[in-house]
């Protein structure tokens, strides 16, 4: 397997991050270890709204990492609950803007729309698929989580998770070529 | 009763069926892609985790289907279905499982306030019996109805549910158990579909002929090489379970009702 390893809170390494990324073909198996942002169908809904508004979002989308997933509730003395990928087709709708925005990567399972392979080659950005239905294996993965906005979804709200070996499976590469 | 329910809320939500779990062991075993087999081994891996730390299965728990199914000489009340409605929704929340219900329109904010209740009359059984079905809806979108022909066949309907399968894809968790009915009218199909999922999936139909289906269905669904992930291999179905009851002579209704490798449910008497 590929280690790729993405620094805690190290800007300088977001570049080399996208080069690493864009030289991953689809297929490979990867453990990520570094920060990624829960955002799923509401969420998506609202940070669209929000770049159309031209207003502030929750947080800077630039060289940043999507995971499509929703969690359960976190029972005591655990870091998170079970966190596995939710179906990223559903968000395919809501691709464009984020990337435009700067967005790296997107973690979730399942296939992807013709246009976002279009769209992920266009802007240089990656899709993987995480082990879908395996969210206590994976919550096992997360050492921290921290709200970061849209607290009244739920589990809709978006997490700001550090994640180590985390384990990817490369779906669409950067030049949009998808398993 | 309320701690029964509540222990079962649990069990179906952190604990694999012992039926599933061994059709996914049985996958393992003799998977020969690479990948697919690594994929197969962290669905197992899983499965221990969440048993051992009381984690859900997967963070999907579903939109909690309820079946009460009455016995003989058996009298249900309001008052005991809206009992253990209220125990399931507070199991889901003493177990920090997920809050994924909302009003279709009117909110965004998920909450814990709903279920599916289906009750029924079953002169075979003595007692009350109670099943919880999480259903996940990464499988339960890609449900499908259709009304064929009556002189449809069954080559046609066989079609049918391999493009539903096919349709489901990747994203609704593959390796699936698929369950079918067939029969009765629209809704009937499509409720026989989700209650096939609920018996034992690792043993034989009872009937010869729904057997001999389910078999050429489980082959064909198998050489679809999707598999875990969409990783590919022998192991995109672990079993495919039909129920019929009569229909009409002007009509043939087929559902299909999918569900994803973590396939969970639990039951009791009460």
């Amino acid at each position: 397997m590929i280690r790729l390893v993405k620094r805690f809170s190290n800007s300088m390494n977001k570049h080399s991050l996208r080069e690493k990324f864009l030289k991953s073909r689809c297929g490979s198996e990867i453990l990520f270890t570094g920060i990624i942002y829960t955002a799923r169908d509401q969420a998506h809904k609202k940070i669209v709204a929000l770049i159309k508004k031209k207003q502030k979002l929750p947080f800077d989308l630039a060289d940043q990492i999507i995971y499509y997933c929703g969690p359960t509730g976190t029972p005591k003395g655990k870091i998170i609950g079970s966190c596995g990928p939710t179906t990223s087709s559903r968000m395919d709708e809501f691709v464009e803007p984020l990337l435009k925005k700067g967005l790296l990567g997107m973690i979730g399972k399942g296939r992807r729309s013709k246009k976002v392979h279009e769209l992920i080659k266009k802007y240089r950005a990656i899709y993987f698929i995480a082990s879908s239905g395996c969210g206590a294996l994976l919550a096992k993965k997360v050492i921290s989580k921290e709200l970061i906005a849209f607290k009244e979804l739920g589990p809709e709200a978006i997490y700001k998770l550090k994640v180590v070996d985390f384990p990817l499976i490369v779906a669409i590469d950067s030049k949009g070529k998808s398993i | 009763m309320n701690k029964q329910i509540e222990k079962l809320v649990e069990t179906a939500n952190f604990s694999l069926r012992k039926d599933v779990l061994s059709l996914l062991r049985k996958a393992y075993r003799n998977e020969t892609n690479k990948k697919s087999q690594r994929a197969l081994a962290l669905i197992l891996e899983n499965a221990k985790i969440a048993k051992r730390e009381k984690l859900a299965i997967c963070q999907d728990t579903g939109l909690p289907v309820i079946f009460i199914e009455v016995g003989r000489n058996q009298a249900v009340s309001l008052k005991l279905i809206d009992a253990i409605e209220k125990a399931v929704i507070s199991g889901y929340k003493n177990n920090y499982l997920r809050a994924s219900i909302v009003d279709p329109f009117k909110s965004n904010n998920p909450s814990y306030n709903g279920v599916v209740t289906h009750v029924e009359f079953s002169p075979q059984i003595k007692g009350i019996k109670v099943t919880i079905f999480p259903k996940g809806f990464g499988s339960e979108n890609k449900t499908r109805l259709k009304m064929f022909n009556p002189t449809a066949h069954l080559e046609q309907i066989e079609d049918f549910i391999i493009e539903s399968v096919l349709n489901a894809g990747p994203e609704s968790c593959p390796p699936f158990v698929v369950g079918i009915g067939i029969g009765g009218t629209s809704d009937t199909a499509l409720l026989l579909a989700k209650k096939a999922l609920l018996g034992s999936v690792d043993v034989k139909n009872k009937d010869r002929f729904l057997d001999k289906v389910e078999k050429r269905l489980l082959k064909k669904i198998n050489a679809l090489n999707i598999g875990p992930m969409g990783l590919g291999g022998k192991n995109t179905c672990l079993a495919v379970k039909i129920k019929t009851v009569p229909t009409h002579i002007a009509g043939l209704p087929v559902g299909v009702n999918i569900s994803c490798h973590a396939l969970r449910s639990a039951t009791i008497n009460i």
